[in-house]
């Protein structure tokens, strides 16, 4: 009973805030709905029995992800309102669409039923929750059996940090900077010179 | 009505899914709502995965949700700073302005 008043608080909110992030006229707000989506999935995911990824979900989504959007919304400087014009020209598409969507994951969904063989083909049976905790299961999961696609991930994620910060990059010419390289290079020689002044005469 | 079980979650997660391509058509103009539109998307796969993986008793969804988080997370970095770079080149986001930008 309060079990499931609490899906439907989590599952209600995350809707909502769903419906707020493409609907609100400032991005800003867009964003601040998205880290309230995301935090009633992570709500979602403590039910499920998924305390690691929903820890998750709150320290990458909401502290990263969400964060960037946030700092990109704020750095550009966009008139968002005129971007946010001729949005009911293509409301009627959009509903179509969205409307046609549903309706087959309804179908699909209300059709659908687990094969009669589920159970032998569980490729890693959980262990219940007393025996080994939800995040110690899954460790030892990816650490042994998904070691290779874990550092592929680990690859992904260097590449794309190399990637932005290749793209934002930028060498601005005529622009004075310390160069500590030369400046470290430099000897007494090419920096200090030794001249003989005559009385009277100044150099 | 009272008994949770995995059709609940698995609606959740279709309308989060149809919200996120709707609000791709709905802000056509706006590239930063398309992308969170797409991250609305990546979560509504993720809740059905990690859905799944709670029904079957089985930990490999909840491993394949992570991998998800992290390709999302890798793409929304990268794509946030195209469109910096690009505003930084055009002072525009709009996205008919882009079709200039074919390769």
């Amino acid at each position: 009973m309060i079990a499931a008043l609490i899906f439907y608080m989590f599952a209600g909110l995350a809707v909502a805030s769903g419906v707020m992030v493409i609907a609100s006229r400032n991005p800003v707000h867009s964003v601040l709905f998205l880290i309230l989506t995301f935090f009633n999935a992570a709500g979602l995911f403590l039910l499920l029995g998924a305390e690691f990824l929903a820890m998750v979900l709150v320290v990458v989504y909401v502290g990263a992800v969400a964060v960037l959007f946030l700092f990109v919304v704020m750095m550009l400087d966009i008139n968002f309102v005129k971007l946010k014009e001729g949005v009911l020209q293509y409301l009627p598409t959009g509903a179509v669409i969205g409307l046609i969507l549903l309706v087959e994951l309804a179908v699909m969904f209300g059709g659908w039923t687990f094969a009669p063989d589920v159970e032998a083909l569980v490729m890693a049976p959980a262990p219940t929750a007393d025996q080994v905790s939800n995040t110690d299961a899954l460790g030892r999961l990816l650490y042994t059996t998904y070691a290779y696609l874990f550092q592929a991930s680990g690859v992904i994620l260097l590449v794309a940090m190399i990637g932005t910060i290749m793209l934002t990059l930028r060498r601005r010419p005529g622009v004075r900077k310390q160069k500590i390289a030369d400046q470290i290079a430099r000897t007494g020689k090419d920096s200090v010179e030794i001249r003989k002044v005559p009385s009277g005469g100044g150099i | 009505m009272f008994e949770i079980g995995l059709s609940h979650y698995l609606t959740v997660a279709a309308i989060l899914f149809t919200l996120g391509v709707f609000g791709i058509f709905l802000n056509r103009k706006n590239v930063i709502i398309i992308m969170m539109s797409i991250e609305l998307m990546l979560l509504a796969v993720n809740i059905n995965l990690v859905a799944f993986s709670s029904y079957l008793n089985d930990l490999v969804g909840q491993v394949f949700a992570m991998f998800i988080l992290t390709v999302a997370a890798a793409e929304a970095a990268i794509g946030l700073a195209i469109v910096v770079v690009f505003f930084r080149n055009r002072g525009t986001i709009a996205v008919e302005e882009i079709s200039q930008l074919k390769g």
